[in-house]
């Protein structure tokens, strides 16, 4: 469906197939293309050229302003909780909830491919709980994106609730592209997900605030090295603060929970 | 793996481009640091166009790399692998200036 190929200056770009044209992609010089087209696609164009320059997160951006906007006006903190499925983040908000009862009106949009299992988890704690299926979303199985934070913004009351978790769908790579219109990112490790993620998955690990390693009651059953997992870290988020939590013990919880109420 | 609703979200930023003429080409820009794969990019756009003025139309997706500048001696590294850290002295007090870009940059038009 085309091809890609390298420049001298680093770029790497792809050229479509013309089959249909008669003027098919030859072999070309791209200085001399970049001359005569104003820039260095290759092709010969008879049609018109239209320039956009719009980003494609546009929209998206656009609503997620938005939705920080309605935040804001009502005094709520708001952070973007990610992680892969099972690393623990259902059960850390749960522990979160529980110790911000009577302390902090919190609200939870939850976000989950399928069922309300995960909303179901955190009920009876005192916090709002909003539900979004991503299910029906056109391609939008895998992440939260900014108008479907904002479809969910009625079911809450926003004027009483001091922060709202946005739980993420499980999934390392897409929702870190998105912003929510959220105050803060955070994510959640598990040490059984390999030292090596914060290299696999660098966008998501750059893009946390906070990255929990959740589950240490589990290190000393693991041949797990936190010291190359945290070098490996700062490579790509050298600024990122590690918490080590384990929320079945509850160790490490208060500083976590310390965090998402912003004091 | 958000491919698909990027296509679909290029597809509505042309559309309002093309005023109803047919695109034959799409020229986007791609940062090394957005997760998108190109190839996927491409087989997901033959999908999302159908029956829409972008339909048989090609995606020309320029990559460009990572840059950071460091912000203790000035220095730019185009960074090869994910290191955040300035090649020439080392700091890891750096900012991204290159490498974030996912836009659509210009379309081609069918002749009328």
């Amino acid at each position: 469906m085309g091809r890609f190929h390298r420049h001298d200056d680093g770029t790497v770009h792809e050229h479509g197939e013309h089959e249909d044209h008669e003027h098919g992609h030859h072999d070309h010089d791209h200085a001399h293309d970049a001359e005569r087209l104003g820039d260095h696609s290759g092709y010969e164009t008879s049609g018109e050229r239209v320039q956009v320059l719009e980003a494609i997160f546009d929209e998206n951006d656009r609503v997620a302003e938005a939705n920080r906007k309605d935040f804001e006006n009502a005094g709520v903190r708001v952070v973007n909780l990610m992680s892969s499925p099972g690393a623990g983040k259902t059960t850390l908000l749960r522990e979160t909830l529980v110790r911000l009862q009577g302390r902090s009106r919190v609200g939870i949009i939850e976000g989950d491919i399928e069922t309300s299992l995960d909303a179901d988890r955190l009920s009876g704690l005192g916090a709002s709980v909003a539900l979004v299926n991503t299910g029906d979303g056109f391609g939008g199985e895998c992440h939260l994106d900014a108008p479907m934070i904002r479809s969910a913004l009625p079911r809450l009351p926003l004027d009483e609730l001091d922060v709202v978790v946005v739980e993420n769908v499980g999934n390392l790579v897409c929702p870190a592209e998105f912003d929510v219109g959220e105050h803060a990112k955070a994510m959640v490790w598990s040490p059984t997900e390999g030292e090596e993620k914060p290299l696999k998955y660098p966008v998501m690990f750059r893009a946390a605030e906070v990255v929990v390693v959740n589950k240490i009651d589990l290190l000393p059953h693991l041949d797990v090295d936190m010291d190359l997992f945290r070098a490996n870290l700062k490579r790509v988020n050298p600024l990122a603060r590690v918490l080590l939590v384990s929320a079945k013990t509850g160790e490490g919880v208060d500083d976590w929970v310390d965090w998402v109420v912003g004091s | 793996m958000h491919e698909l609703s990027l296509c679909h979200s290029i597809g509505q930023i042309v559309a309002r481009h093309a005023s109803d003429r047919p695109v034959t080409v799409v020229h986007l820009k791609v940062g090394a640091l957005r997760q998108v794969v190109p190839d996927t990019l491409v087989y997901c756009w033959g999908i999302v166009n159908e029956g829409t003025v972008c339909e048989g139309s090609s995606l020309d997706v320029e990559q460009v790399p990572a840059a950071i500048e460091c912000l203790a001696c000035g220095a730019t590294t185009v960074l090869e692998e994910m290191r955040m850290a300035c090649g020439s002295c080392g700091s890891t007090s750096v900012t991204v200036t290159a490498g974030e870009e996912l836009l659509v940059t210009s379309i081609e038009l069918q002749e009328v």
